[in-house]
């Protein structure tokens, strides 16, 4: 499996487990495009871009660009997959035609289908469905452009989507991917990396309870990488959740001044 | 974050909360709406404005969908008409049906549709609400009926106490200035009648309201707005009806 998207055809299965020599990072540990072994991508989150939809979040990763919105929760259709005791989360991961280098055959595909089901269990969790019996809540993630670590960025963005929907939940879910490049432990590949790279462990976590809603392997790592991998990825989790936070009180800032928000209820409909 | 934002000037009791802040680390608060507990301390589970009420912490929300309480006075559509029942619309994830026994006419079986059909707005009550979510709505009460003509509005349903306003103040305001007649329901439809341009005036005012949900000074500047819209304003107490 791979946390990228960045190319069209899947030539990777060969070059990952290490017969690539291209070198990526440097002697003095700065990779193609100038970051440190254990530097972020520029992230820039936005909550709230789509009017619309019941709550949406813009997520750039680097080169990423991604979008997600939420509807719901709405009545569940088609009807057999509404559970009578809770709310169901469908995600739909789709990469635009014009997000990779070559063009993407569009519609959904077998990795389309597979990050659309793990995005949704991962949601799932953080999500109070119990409160919602019988309804759907939708989340749509559009890649616009790819440049490896998609699926990380989308659970990021739909997260934020999520919250900005209204709709409760325990918490924020940050995602990032870690990898093995040049018997290095980089954090955030981008697409050379990752196309060209050992390994490749996107995650996702709850930053304050330290629990795991989304980890996927491919490629080789020694154990004591594996444990280097998953402390980089922690770390990160933790920057991008301050950032999903941020983004979110940017939005709702507006709102900062005010007074009493009346008394609740109070259903005034008497004709004057 | 949250402490970052009470430097930002927003007072402790009315600070935007986020999923996953902590509300209360003594462990001598309650956890009411919109919170959840975990290991013994309360945490936000929405987006909101955190409100310490006797005991109990309450997130009281931005944003989401309505969801049924009974009690509470809606405006329905029709969507669907069975033989006994009408399937409402409520603006809410459930349909609500409404059976003949809870309307104040006396329905043949299979009359329903000369009493009221699918796009009919119509002003009733929730019921009952069971753990399943199934809702049930009424009319059989005093002042619940089918609307007839007029126009209705959606807003967000977490605002209606602002258009409301303390003791109805807000939406009386709009009345009597606007000269319009308005039905407030509790899932954020609003159902306006009276002189088409009135209408628009009493739309704006309570979309500015909406945008404005949570400034200070609100109705004041409602009625600066109105005030300069209305021009030949109908004198108070010349309400018709």
């Amino acid at each position: 499996m791979q946390a990228s998207a960045g190319r069209g055809i899947r030539i990777k299965v060969m070059t990952m487990g290490g017969n690539s020599n291209m070198k990526l990072i440097s002697d003095d540990g700065i990779r193609v495009d100038g970051r440190k072994v254990d530097e972020l991508r520029p992230i820039r989150i936005e909550a709230g871009v789509l009017k619309r939809a019941d709550g949406s979040a813009y997520v750039e990763f680097g080169k990423n660009k991604v979008l997600a919105a939420v509807y719901g929760p709405r009545e569940c259709h088609p009807r057999h997959m509404q559970n009578p005791a809770k709310a169901i989360v469908q995600c739909k991961y789709n990469m635009i035609a014009f997000s990779v280098s070559d063009r993407k055959r569009p519609g959904p595909d077998r990795r389309s289908v597979e990050i659309s089901k793990i995005i949704s269990e991962a949601l799932e969790y953080v999500v109070f469905t119990e409160n919602f019996p019988r309804t759907s809540i939708d989340v749509y993630i559009e890649v616009l452009q790819a440049n490896a670590g998609t699926r990380c960025a989308g659970l990021t963005a739909a997260s934020v989507a999520l919250a900005d929907a209204g709709i409760p939940m325990k918490d924020l879910v940050p995602a990032v991917a870690v990898g093995k490049v040049n018997d290095q432990v980089v954090l955030d590949l981008q697409k050379e990396e990752d196309n060209f790279g050992q390994a490749d462990l996107p995650i996702a976590m709850i930053p304050r309870t330290g629990e795991v809603l989304l980890m996927q392997m491919d490629g080789h790592m020694t154990r004591a990488e594996f444990d280097r991998a998953l402390e980089m990825g922690v770390g990160a989790c933790k920057r991008i959740y301050d950032l999903q936070k941020e983004a979110l009180a940017r939005r709702y800032a507006v709102e900062k001044n005010e007074e009493e928000p009346a008394e609740e209820a109070a259903p005034a409909e008497q004709e004057g | 974050m949250s402490e970052n934002m009470n430097k930002e000037g927003i007072g402790s009791s009315r600070e935007i909360v986020l999923p996953g802040d902590l509300l209360d680390a003594s462990g001598r608060m309650k956890a009411g709406s919109g919170t959840y507990v975990q290991e013994g301390r309360v945490y936000a589970a929405q987006v909101g404005i955190k409100s310490v009420k006797s005991n109990f912490v309450n997130v009281i929300p931005l944003g989401g969908r309505y969801i049924p309480t009974p009690g509470d006075s809606i405006i329905g559509k029709v969507v669907d008409i069975g033989p006994s029942n009408w399937l409402v619309d409520i603006n809410s994830p459930y349909p609500a049906p409404l059976h003949v026994n809870e309307v104040p006419w006396r329905v043949d079986f299979g009359d329903t549709a000369r009493f009221m059909n699918v796009g009919d707005t119509l002003l009733a009550k929730v019921l009952m609400v069971d753990e399943t979510k199934r809702v049930q709505v009424t009319m059989k009460e005093q002042g619940l009926r089918k609307l007839q003509g007029g126009q209705v509005m959606e807003i967000s349903y977490s605002k209606v106490p602002r258009v409301i306003g303390k003791g109805g103040s807000m939406i009386q305001m709009i009345k009597n200035m606007t000269n319009t007649r308005i039905f407030v329901g509790q899932n954020g439809r609003i159902w306006l009648d009276g002189d088409i341009e009135n209408i628009v005036f009493a739309i704006r005012a309570i979309k500015m309201i909406e945008e404005n949900a949570q400034t200070m000074h609100l109705t004041e500047r409602v009625k600066e707005y109105l005030e300069s819209v209305c021009k030949p304003a109908p004198a108070e107490g010349s309400e018709s009806r």
